[in-house]
């Protein structure tokens, strides 16, 4: 039964990743006034399929003075980890199929979060190593650069989630949004963005961008200074591996973003048994939909910040916000 | 024999040979990733014995934080691979034998002290609600007399590493 569901939700999860590098092209092509991917396809809805052929077929290159082993490794652990972490998530309550009751997640840890937080803290030796063993300066540089704003960063990330913990009282994902049912005053609903973590919520969005590696926080791969970072000697799968690992961390950051702060698949219900058992679902897709929106829109807004002024916002300025929110918190919830 | 005892056999053949991988390999990353390999094997065994939360501790802070600044210093000051030297053959002459005898003595003392029965899977406290117990109840006082401790640790180190402006002023 684990076996059909780890399939399932590779397939979605290898999906939706195809599809949003699509939404990204096409939505940062609007924003700035062009149609982005229009020929293969309706909407160029096919181009994701075009893409994925071009990288199995382009030359693999490794170029010569590599260190081989963790040049061909590094690639891999990037992917592997970013697409572990998918694991543990929650996607919905369990439904009924023909008289199996199955819960819509791979396997639920009490200690789901903190695996989560320790997957990703091991993606940084796909990138890291990369740059390492590619042995060219921009790429090392890009990889020390990762390092370093990964590590800064989790430990605002960790700090930031540590409030919804405390409110919860337990790591397991599936305890945290069932925490999060019912409303107040019978309209808001009770999500824990409007429950108290509404500073932890902005703390956690920014840490995580950092973590992704995402504009305006890029600069590992920051194009105008080191050409294209840690995977600037990588091409073909192997490039498009780190492509695809990039991707998956946002979808993972945004599905966290949805469980912790937005009630996960708490939303309106309504309409014959069918429906009231799809809508759930269809409401975790569409909160997860909105942060991924949010991502490229930030994308193709903001300019990248310099790497001094993202070490000292992180250690300045996010990390003594996340300490003074954990302990505003617990005194809330102490009383 | 359970699959269950076939996985930890299988993890703790990992560490082993990660260990032995470790003081066997000559360029400094590759030893730091032998290491990275035996902590993510430890994490798997302290899984395997019900221990989720200091499994995930393990990796989070050892394998995700410590390596991460190992691999970090190996990668910016470039580290080469290692000179060989006479101290290193007497290290290698004296050493091997004498990690031998101290595993001998290691497993020995265990083995007279626990019992023969095998301890159940869960039986000890891995749930991180008992463990928030033991840190925060049982051992409140060790546990932040600890942290003050690290504390110190970490102003000393910052102490040692920055020098004075006006000393390094005069040392120019």
């Amino acid at each position: 039964m684990s076996v059909i569901k780890s399939v399932i939700v590779l397939v979605v999860l290898l999906t939706a990743v195809a599809y949003t590098v699509w939404l990204e092209r096409k939505v940062v092509g609007h924003i700035q006034n062009r149609w982005g991917p229009t020929r293969v396809g309706p909407f160029g809805l096919l181009q994701p399929a075009a893409d994925g052929l071009k990288f199995l077929f382009k030359e693999d290159l490794t170029p010569p003075h590599v260190y081989k082993p963790l040049f061909l490794a590094a690639p891999m652990m990037a992917l592997i980890f970013a697409l572990t972490s998918i694991s543990v998530i929650p996607f919905g309550n369990s439904i009924t199929i023909f008289g199996y009751s199955v819960p819509l997640q791979i396997t639920d840890l009490n200690i789901g979060l903190l695996l989560i937080l320790g997957v990703t803290s091991l993606g940084v030796y796909g990138v890291a190593l990369a740059g390492w063993s590619s042995n060219n300066k921009y790429s090392l540089l890009g990889g020390l650069r990762a390092s370093a704003q990964m590590v800064s960063y989790e430990i605002a990330l960790g700090l930031s989630l540590v409030g919804v913990l405390i409110q919860s009282g337990s790591f397991s994902l599936r305890v945290i949004v069932d925490a999060q049912g019912g409303h107040f005053l019978g309209i808001i609903p009770r999500w824990n963005i409007f429950h108290g973590q509404f500073i932890g919520f902005f703390i956690y969005l920014m840490a995580a961008y950092a973590e992704t590696n995402r504009i305006p926080f890029d600069l590992p791969e920051a194009e105008t200074e080191l050409v294209a970072g840690y995977h600037t000697e990588y091409s073909a799968m192997k490039f498009a591996m780190f492509f695809m690992a990039e991707y998956a961390n946002m979808i993972t950051v945004a599905c966290l973003a949805t469980l912790l702060f937005f009630g996960g698949w708490h939303g309106p219900l309504f309409g014959p048994p069918l429906l009231q058992s799809l809508l759930p679902l269809f409401w975790f897709g569409a909160k997860i939909f909105c942060f991924l929106f949010l991502y490229i829109w930030v994308r193709g807004t903001l300019p990248r910040f310099r790497y001094d002024q993202l070490m000292s916002f992180g250690w300045k300025f996010l990390l003594p916000l996340a300490i003074v929110n954990l302990v505003a918190t617990a005194i809330a919830v102490a009383w | 024999m359970s699959f269950h005892l076939i996985l930890f056999l299988a993890f703790g053949a990992v560490c082993v040979g990660g260990a032995v991988n470790l003081l066997a390999q000559r360029h400094p990353i590759n030893g730091a990733l032998s290491l990275i390999a035996v902590m993510a094997a430890l994490a798997g065994e302290y899984l395997l014995l019900g221990a989720e939360f200091v499994a995930a501790v393990q990796v989070i802070v050892y394998a995700g934080a410590i390596m991460v600044l190992f691999v970090f210093v190996i990668m910016l000051l470039n580290a080469g691979e290692e000179e060989h030297t006479k101290g290193s053959r007497v290290a290698v002459l004296l050493g091997v034998p004498g990690m031998l005898i101290g595993s001998v003595l290691v497993a020995w003392v265990v083995l007279r002290d626990s019992g023969t029965e095998s301890v159940p899977i869960g039986a000890l406290p891995g749930h991180p609600t008992d463990i928030a117990q033991l840190l925060f109840h049982d051992f409140l006082l060790p546990f932040e007399v600890t942290s003050v401790l690290i504390l110190i640790a970490i102003m000393g180190a910052v102490v040692l590493a920055s020098k004075p402006e006006t000393a390094a002023g005069k040392a120019d």
